[in-house]
């Protein structure tokens, strides 16, 4: 234990402290304030008598002409602050010339680490979850209907999932911190990943699975299911996936198959899909969970054992 | 294992590759010594002091800090032993007073103690108006001497400098040099790595010299001299111009003594030893006079470049 609790302390203050969260903070508050403002315009044009879950629909709706949603907006924030969060950890410690001075203290050297990790995650939770809280209480103001206990468990389940996304994120750039000297280069690699993931998965998806499977407007249903499976099979090498697909599963409790692809022909076929209840969605999505922590476990192990195993030179 | 020595390497070696940056270095040093490093860039000075703070495992050979070994049992070592870096760097968002309190709880003082000694070492390093000041906003001495409290903030017994002086002004310069000395005088061991012979000279009891990876000479400075320019000969100097025929004859019976030489206006005594006991004596009873004798001092630079010459 020696000098974890003082070392997260210290790292989580700092966060709260520094302009770079003030931003961050801002940015995601505004835009959790309008998705939540124009979900509550458009909500009764989707909602009617028979609709169950109204108020996770708070969560899902976007403006007709602005395509705009909490989910799309979230999984767009959360990489940024996971890299924000990491991409200096080690290497700024190691250029101001903070690392040898620390690591001269009677603390283990992992703590470092460990105690940074912690502070990031404890910052990203309660960034989450209070941005959710600030668009579900909106949102009650605005709609007045409160939400039922499924729906609350739902919305906790969506921020811890958000928050593992996160901490995805941050170990990935905490790697890159502990990889490259140059807080800089650091950062521009995470984010040239996370460019690249987001920008390029569906184009590569499309096209192995286009050229495996070709499929056009007259294509049988089978041809269309295999396109379909291929495509998100190829999908969920990006983290971004298994995150999209999280969280449909828990704000879309009518999701039986967790494509929206699958959930539209199944809503034109004249099935009438009924929601799943919570275990059953988390069931569905377990896959992908578990490939999220994986995920985080590895990059964050690799830059353990690459941060343990360095030796400490003065310059 | 001798518990007196504080700071004990035996054959210390440290490889990278082909080059061998440490090289069967031997180092022993008692409590309230201290020992400065001397050496050009490169010789090896701070990747011993790494192996000392563990930061670095050594190819070959032990070290002993304290009695432990700082690559086995680093938590113990570290709880006794201040290190300052050669780039000596502070979170510089924080002020002087908040990065001396973060170092205190890593350390695991008492929040009173804490505060207390903050403001006791910040008095000492002379930044007592500035403890409330943003570290960023520091010169480079300032930032040394915020180093030398917070190495002091744990109270340790052994003290280590890397190059504490490099890139200061002479003022800020003899600033650190007294603090290190303050430090000395409370019984606490130190070993500073440092290129200024002039200033390691005064507040060093010994110095080791070295030249690619190895410890070259290791000694008092005096003891040093003597051997790298004299041969190991112990020149006396009384402060007469001329001996008288008797007191010559006396002097020349003392077991030990190899000549006599006048120069300028003093009298040079050449011996292998020490004599300078005898030779007070005969000097007493031959002219009733208690003379101050001197034995030779010697610059470090001299000795410094002598060796480098010969390696």
């Amino acid at each position: 234990m020696a000098g974890l609790i003082e070392i997260f302390r210290k790292e989580l203050v700092d966060n709260f402290n520094s302009r770079r969260f003030l931003i961050l903070f801002v940015l995601v508050y505004l835009a959790g304030i309008a998705t939540v403002y124009i979900a509550a315009q458009n909500i009764r044009s989707i909602v009617n008598d028979t609709t169950q879950y109204v108020f996770l629909n708070l969560f899902i709706v976007s403006g007709s002409n602005i395509p705009f949603s909490f989910p799309l907006f979230m999984s767009v924030f959360i990489p940024i602050i996971g890299i924000a969060l990491g991409f200096d950890a080690i290497n700024s410690e190691r250029t101001s010339g903070n690392l040898s001075r620390l690591l001269a203290q009677p603390i283990y050297r992992d703590n470092v680490i460990n105690g940074k990790f912690c502070a990031g995650l404890a910052l990203m939770a309660v960034l989450i979850f209070s941005v959710v809280a600030i668009v579900a209480g909106l949102g009650l103001r605005l709609i007045g209907v409160p939400p039922q206990a499924e729906e609350i468990l739902r919305l906790f389940m969506f921020i811890l999932v958000s928050i593992l996304y996160g901490a995805f994120w941050m170990s990935l750039a905490i790697l890159f911190s502990t990889l490259f000297k140059k807080t800089a280069t650091s950062a521009l690699s995470s984010v040239a990943l996370w460019m690249f993931l987001f920008l390029f998965t569906a184009l590569i998806a499309n096209l192995i699975a286009g050229t495996v499977v070709p499929i056009n407007q007259n294509s049988p249903l089978e041809d269309v299911t295999r396109y379909d499976n291929l495509f998100r099979m190829i999908s969920r090498v990006s983290p971004g996936t298994l995150y999209t697909e999280s969280i449909q599963a828990m704000l879309l409790p009518l999701m039986g198959n967790s494509s929206p692809t699958m959930m539209l022909i199944g809503i034109y076929s004249g099935l009438n899909p009924t929601p799943l209840p919570l275990y059953q969605s988390l069931l569905l999505v377990w896959p992908q969970l578990v490939g999220l922590v994986a995920l985080t476990a590895i990059c964050f192990a690799i830059a353990y054992v690459k941060f343990m195993r360095e030796e400490i030179r003065a310059t | 294992m001798n518990n007196h020595f504080v700071i004990e390497t035996e054959n210390l070696s440290k490889a990278y590759g082909k080059l061998l940056a440490v090289d069967n270095v031997s180092i022993k040093l008692a409590e309230g010594e201290v020992l400065g490093l001397l050496g050009p860039n490169g010789a090896g000075k701070t990747t011993t002091i790494l192996m000392l703070m563990g930061f670095s495992e050594p190819t070959s050979g032990s070290v002993r800090v304290i009695g432990y070994d700082p690559a086995r049992e680093p938590i113990k070592v570290k709880k006794v032993v201040g290190y300052m870096p050669e780039k000596i760097g502070f979170y510089e968002d924080l002020t002087a007073a908040e990065n001396l309190t973060y170092t205190g709880r890593l350390n695991d003082l008492s929040e009173a103690k804490i505060k207390a000694k903050v403001g006791e070492l910040l008095e000492l390093v002379g930044l007592k108006d500035n403890g409330d000041q943003v570290v960023g906003k520091f010169s480079h001495g300032m930032k040394q001497r915020l180093g030398i409290a917070d190495v002091m903030i744990k109270e340790p017994r052994v003290a280590i400098f890397d190059e504490p002086t490099a890139g200061i002004d002479p003022e800020g310069t003899d600033q650190v040099l007294n603090l290190i000395k303050t430090m000395a005088r409370q019984k606490v061991t130190v070993l500073i790595s440092s290129h200024q012979l002039h200033q390691v000279q005064k507040i060093c009891t010994q110095v080791g010299i070295f030249s690619k990876g190895k410890m070259i000479a290791c000694g008092p400075v005096d003891k040093l001299g003597r051997e790298a320019l004299r041969k190991g000969q112990f020149n006396i100097i009384l402060p007469i111009a001329t001996l008288a025929d008797n007191l010559r004859k006396e002097i020349q019976k003392i077991n030990g003594v190899i000549g006599i030489e006048n120069v300028a206006d003093t009298v040079v005594i050449a011996a292998d030893r020490n004599v300078s006991q005898e030779l007070e004596k005969a000097v007493m009873k031959f002219t009733g006079l208690k003379l101050q004798m001197k034995i030779e001092e010697f610059e470090l630079e001299e000795i410094y470049l002598k060796y480098f010459r010969e390696s």
